[in-house]
């Protein structure tokens, strides 16, 4: 019983983590029709900013803001710089952009920082709370509070302000809300802003137990992905479901099946929805116009 | 290409064999050779996902999958079965095509995204198999490849590398262009324009894609086999998913649907980083650059792009 719920408690807080990769994924999905392989490397900069930041003296929560600050800023640039000259480009055109940023990132990451891996202390220490025998970090707690206040602000921002609602405008239908007067390219660049800053609360939430890396964006984007499928593309709460069920599958995989092949069960999940349900658990089904 | 194709197609094989054949004599050292010898290798690879993205129009992100399976191949069909090398060669090769037919139908009716983060999935499946089965492959550590041997002739060295890989190019450039100028190579067009309309028109849709994806990932095992077997050793990183991201970018910065263009596509991306060793330190940077920067300003590929500016100057 104390192994079940130790499992469960850790794959809700690595599902935290994907809910969140795969709300900014779902963010840029919904107002650009984009899917953004960089997305990963938003949790990867901030985290390691926030861990540079800490190590180099900074108090805790300045080191945390500036992390947010560079990560929405480079998500900004990836906008302006490579998705917006782009636009209405192919799938295959706009996947290799992505992946091109995602390389790029991990590059400019592994110069101005280096290529060991980095934690920093979490604020409310490292006693692990005992519930019914199984340990729970009370980090992991910040993470599941982190994510979901994260939730509901996003839900508060899309459905009671104009700036939300004028993105919803945007992602139903683009032409029609230009016509009305929004301002359909600012709504995209706000999507990527946005869809940045969660990630990075995502990398600063998860670096104290999970540790950060260059190279840990591929895997999280991969993940957040496969967490966003699983939901249904283009559903935020799907995302949110889909992240934590991954984080529960892939622990109690982990924990009773094979360590070794953990990372396995997210593909496996991914290659199970896209040949059996390819619009998930709460997406649409789609039409094709010929 | 509208005027006399079997000509066009006739001249390119040509011109790449006299330019396998002539490029010893400019090249100074065996150094050089090298490098000649690592792009025909993964030209034939480029050639091969061309097929596959250029002319059918389907994505892959998980070619270094099936380059991984011909790269361990030739190592642990001699070290775990005690097959001689050549043979390896063949079983890795079929078992690419099998793996890539089982695989295919249910994969190839994704489309765009969807089919390209299945493929992903694939590939990576493929590298974590290798990586993790460390008692078998060595991990992330490698193992050793034993040399070809052929009537008992030795295969090392770069030259000889050179003459092999070069020769397989030709042949596969051969292959390729012939399969293009095909009723086979016309259904692959027909799809890449139009699904739907190809089906009205009676093209068996799943046949064929299924056929080009296994001829594309036997490509890719061949040209993996002669990597390892050229390096004499392979690790985990063959089938690696940057790898797999490398021959698109390959494929499309020369240009999709344009088999010279799989060929120069190859020869920048491998020839760069030996020339701009100084800035070793900077090449994911360089290369993500290179990603982002073509693909905005030159999304069709260097040769196409080239070819489009030489008949409007002469027209």
């Amino acid at each position: 019983m104390s192994e079940f719920l130790q499992f469960a408690f850790s794959g809700l807080t690595v599902g935290a983590i994907y809910a969140l990769v795969a709300l900014g994924f779902t963010l840029i999905y919904n107002t650009s029709k984009v899917i953004n392989f960089a997305q990963g490397e938003f949790v990867m900069l901030s985290g390691m900013t926030t861990a540079f930041g800490v190590t180099a003296g900074i108090l805790l929560p300045f080191a945390a803001l500036l992390a947010l600050i560079i990560t929405v800023l480079f998500g900004i640039l990836l906008y302006r710089l490579a998705i917006a000259p782009a636009r209405g480009a192919s799938p295959v055109t706009l996947i290799i952009i992505t992946i091109g940023a995602s390389i790029m990132m991990r590059g400019v990451a592994a110069v101005v920082f280096d290529k060991n891996y980095h934690s920093f202390r979490s604020p409310l220490g490292d006693t692990p709370i005992k519930v019914d025998g199984a340990a729970i970090l009370p980090q992991s707690l910040l993470i599941l509070a982190g994510a979901a206040i994260i939730v509901v602000a996003l839900w508060l921002f899309l459905n009671r302000t104009l700036l939300g609602k004028s993105m919803l405008a945007t992602a139903a239908n683009p032409l029609a809300a230009g016509l009305v007067g929004i301002n359909t390219s600012r709504m995209i660049g706000i999507a990527f802003a946005l869809s940045a800053a969660i990630g990075a609360v995502g990398g600063i939430l998860a670096t104290p137990i999970a540790l950060t890396n260059y190279s840990v964006g591929t895997f999280l984007a991969l993940k957040g992905f496969v967490a966003a499928m699983l939901g249904g593309m283009g559903s935020p709460i799907g995302a949110v479901v889909g992240g934590l069920l991954l984080g529960l599958f892939e622990q109690f995989g982990a924990g009773y099946l094979s360590s070794q092949y953990k990372d396995a069960i997210a593909v496996i999940v991914l290659l199970l929805v896209l040949f059996t349900m390819p619009n998930g658990l709460f997406g649409k089904a789609g039409i094709e116009r010929v | 290409m509208a005027r006399g194709p079997f000509v066009s197609h006739y001249a390119l094989v040509g011109a790449v064999a006299l330019v396998v054949v002539l490029l010893p004599l400019a090249l100074p050292d065996n150094f050089y050779l090298r490098v000649a010898a690592l792009v025909y290798i993964n030209a034939i690879a480029v050639i091969g996902l061309n097929l596959l993205m250029g002319y059918a129009g389907q994505v892959s992100l998980g070619h270094a999958g099936f380059f991984g399976i011909g790269a361990y191949a030739v190592a642990l069909g001699p070290a775990a079965l005690g097959l001689p090398v050549w043979l390896s060669l063949l079983a890795g090769a079929v078992l690419s095509g099998l793996l890539a037919f089982i695989v295919g139908r249910p994969i190839l009716r994704l489309r765009g995204y969807y089919l390209a983060v299945a493929t992903l999935g694939l590939g990576l499946l493929i590298w974590m198999f290798f990586n993790n089965q460390s008692e078998l492959t060595g991990g992330p550590n490698g193992m050793q490849v034993p040399r070809l041997v052929l009537f008992g002739w030795r295969a090392t060295g770069p030259a000889t590398w050179y003459w092999i890989s070069g020769a397989t190019l030709v042949l596969g450039t051969w292959i390729a262009l012939n399969l293009i100028n095909s009723p086979t190579g016309r259904a692959f067009r027909a799809i890449h324009d139009s699904e739907i309309a190809s089906r009205v028109l009676g093209i068996d849709i799943a046949r064929y894609k299924s056929l080009v994806f296994v001829l594309s990932a036997v490509y890719a095992a061949i040209a993996g086999s002669y990597f390892s077997l050229f390096d004499g050793f392979v690790t985990a990183d063959s089938s690696s998913f940057i790898r797999s991201i490398e021959f698109v970018v390959m494929a499309v910065l020369g240009g999709l649907g344009s088999i010279l263009g799989s060929i120069v596509g190859a020869a920048f991306l491998v020839v760069l980083p030996q020339a701009l060793t100084v800035f070793h330190e900077y090449e994911e940077i360089v290369l993500g650059l290179i990603m982002i920067v073509f693909m905005i300003f030159l999304p069709g590929g260097v040769v196409p792009s080239l070819l489009s500016l030489a008949r409007w100057r002469t027209a």
